[in-house]
């Protein structure tokens, strides 16, 4: 494995990490590893904590023990706006894109922290407000082509089908120029055609921005074809890691999904 | 960039047309004193409707305590007119950094609030300005400040105004009128998405305060006269109902709501209804948010090209 060179740091590192809501504990002792070009998907069952931990890796919760590395320094205690200058974007379960703002001003949002002017040059419009603006409007059109929402990019998200509004926030998340993106159920509530699409995209931007995605999903189709390694999560703790294969065949998963196997007497 | 500018200029011409048509009109007696008073006040309240929509319409914090600024304004400049002999432009925009000093004081503590709590703690802060100034002797205390020197009339307001609305406009077109937008979108989101909401909350707010702070110049050297009471917070309900009548997010309807309401008064007063003008006015505002509870305009701005072209083509989150 590490044959002599450096051993790599990991885009992400995440070690004991661990919330407790009162006498709740949600999440417990979470351990992961992300390097480069990952493709990792986190399972379980329903209430299992995917979702908390996305929002512990975000800064939206405060971890109650345990410490989160971004290429080895910490971000815990970070708020989320700040993570996300760490270069870690995510979506969320339920969409929640800037309903009343145009498709491209919902992907203008992102890049707010990255292309900058200050407010003198806004009020007196000049040459560096149009130059940057210019330079939001190209990248904005860009991203929006790869997501092949380019013809809509004036129409209010609200008006998006769907399909479409999940494919935004991923477009959304990708002009903060991420290096990890994490991705809550970006198939809830597709159809099987749109999942396979959804798949080709996803293994797409991993390739081609260079990119290491930690993916929750629900739908097993999409999470065995496209990632190269699970992790599942059951009452907040981790009960299997590994890859699809040796997933599918975990008498602990099994025993999560579909309950305890009867011994034959 | 072009375009942009050739339209500034058209928007430019077109308001010198508007502003030579008024002058026309006030000196050749064609509109009397009275008119003309009521006309700047309408220039006036729409610095203060569009200011406060940028906090209430478009970064969705629903703040009442705008007179407060407004009075900060009006006293810092009157002061600085009065006793240090400064110009009035000078003193109107002294006033208007001293609202938006205040703004960011008040801003930074009450702005971790939301909705119905914010409100309260806003409205409570406009108070807490007002009992302010009743107790510095400096500053007339009840009395009030009588004796302003009288340095606005209406080119200074139509200028002002037409700046004024130009400036926020210019502000929600750009990246930072996106950021305030998306803090009323949707702030998880935002947070998401690397904006510091509750910087762009603290700057709406403190620029808001800042414009109000100008119209608050502007409005003591009209009147010439400034007390504690003209900016009590039944003055900050007003121009939240300028603005929540012409549309939360739309410049055009603050515009639109704040002349017309300015005028339903005065119209009224002359149509012999004087004794039940305000009673109307309240019926009037009723129907309206009966019928059109999103506001004149909601949030859509006039499509005049003109206006549109002003900010980026399509920069901002409305339209």
């Amino acid at each position: 494995m590490v044959n002599g060179e450096v051993k790599k740091v990991p885009i992400m590192e995440v070690s004991n990490l661990t919330i407790r809501f009162g006498g709740l504990v949600a999440v417990s002792e979470f351990n992961v590893e992300l390097y480069k070009n990952d493709l990792i998907g986190l399972i379980g069952p329903n209430g299992a904590g995917k979702t908390t931990v996305f929002n512990l890796l975000t800064g939206v919760y405060q971890p109650t023990e345990g410490e989160i590395k971004v290429e080895g320094s910490s971000v815990v205690g970070m708020k989320p706006y700040e993570i996300t200058k760490k270069k870690i974007a995510r979506t969320f379960q339920n969409i929640r894109l800037f309903k009343e703002m145009t498709v491209i001003d919902n992907v203008k949002m992102s890049y707010n922290f990255q292309i900058k002017y200050g407010y003198f040059d806004t009020i007196l419009r000049t040459p560096k407000f149009f130059a940057k603006e210019e330079e939001i409007t190209r990248r904005s059109l860009e991203l929006l082509k790869v997501f092949k929402l380019d013809g809509k990019a004036y129409e209010k998200a609200k008006n998006l089908p769907y399909g479409e509004q999940r494919r935004l926030e991923i477009a959304r998340a990708m002009a903060a120029s991420p290096k990890l993106l994490l991705l809550d159920e970006p198939a809830a509530g597709m159809n099987p055609q749109e999942t396979h699409d959804l798949m080709n995209l996803i293994h797409e931007i991993r390739d081609n921005f260079d990119l290491t995605i930690l993916l929750i999903e629900h739908d097993m189709k999409l999470v065995m074809g496209i990632c190269e390694k699970i992790v599942v999560l059951d009452y907040g703790k981790i009960i299997a890691k590994g890859t699809p294969d040796e997933i599918k065949n975990n008498p602990k998963v099994i025993e999560a999904y579909l309950g305890e196997e009867v011994t034959h007497a | 960039m072009k375009q942009h500018i050739r339209n500034s200029i058209v928007f430019l011409i077109g308001a010198g047309i508007v502003y030579a048509i008024l002058a026309f009109l006030i000196e050749t007696k064609i509109l009397n004193d009275f008119y003309v008073q009521v006309l700047m006040i309408i220039g006036i309240n729409i610095i203060l409707a569009c200011s406060l929509n940028l906090v209430i319409g478009f970064t969705g914090q629903l703040a009442l305590g705008h007179a407060g600024f407004m009075s900060v304004g009006a006293y810092t400049a009157a002061v600085l007119t009065m006793n240090f002999h400064v110009p009035f432009l000078i003193a109107m925009i002294c006033g208007g950094l001293m609202a938006a000093a205040f703004g960011l004081a008040i801003g930074i503590p009450t702005l971790r609030l939301k909705g119905d709590y914010l409100a309260i703690t806003t409205l409570g802060f406009g108070e807490i300005i007002r009992v302010f100034i009743v107790n510095i002797d400096y500053l007339g205390g009840p009395r009030g400040l009588p004796g302003i020197e009288k340095h606005t009339n209406y080119t200074w307001v139509f200028v002002i105004t037409v700046l004024s609305v130009l400036a926020i406009r210019f502000i929600i077109n750009s990246s930072h009128g996106r950021a305030m937008i998306s803090v009323r979108e949707d702030e998880i989101a935002a947070e998401a998405m690397g904006i510091n909401t509750t910087k762009y909350k603290v700057a709406a707010f403190a620029i808001a305060a800042f414009f109000a702070g100008i119209g608050g110049g502007l409005y003591a050297h009209l009147v010439r006269f400034v007390d504690p009471l003209t900016f009590n917070f039944l003055k900050s309900i007003d121009y939240v109902v300028f603005v929540v009548a012409g549309g939360m997010g739309s410049l055009t309807g603050s515009i639109v709501g704040a002349t017309a309401l300015t005028l339903l008064p005065e119209a009224l007063r002359l149509l012999s209804l004087a004794k039940y003008r305000m009673l109307v006015y309240a019926v009037l505002l009723l129907i309206l948010m009966l019928f059109r509870p999103q506001g004149l305009f909601g949030s859509k701005e006039i499509s005049l090209k003109v206006f549109s072209g002003l900010g980026l083509k399509r920069a901002g989150g409305d339209k």
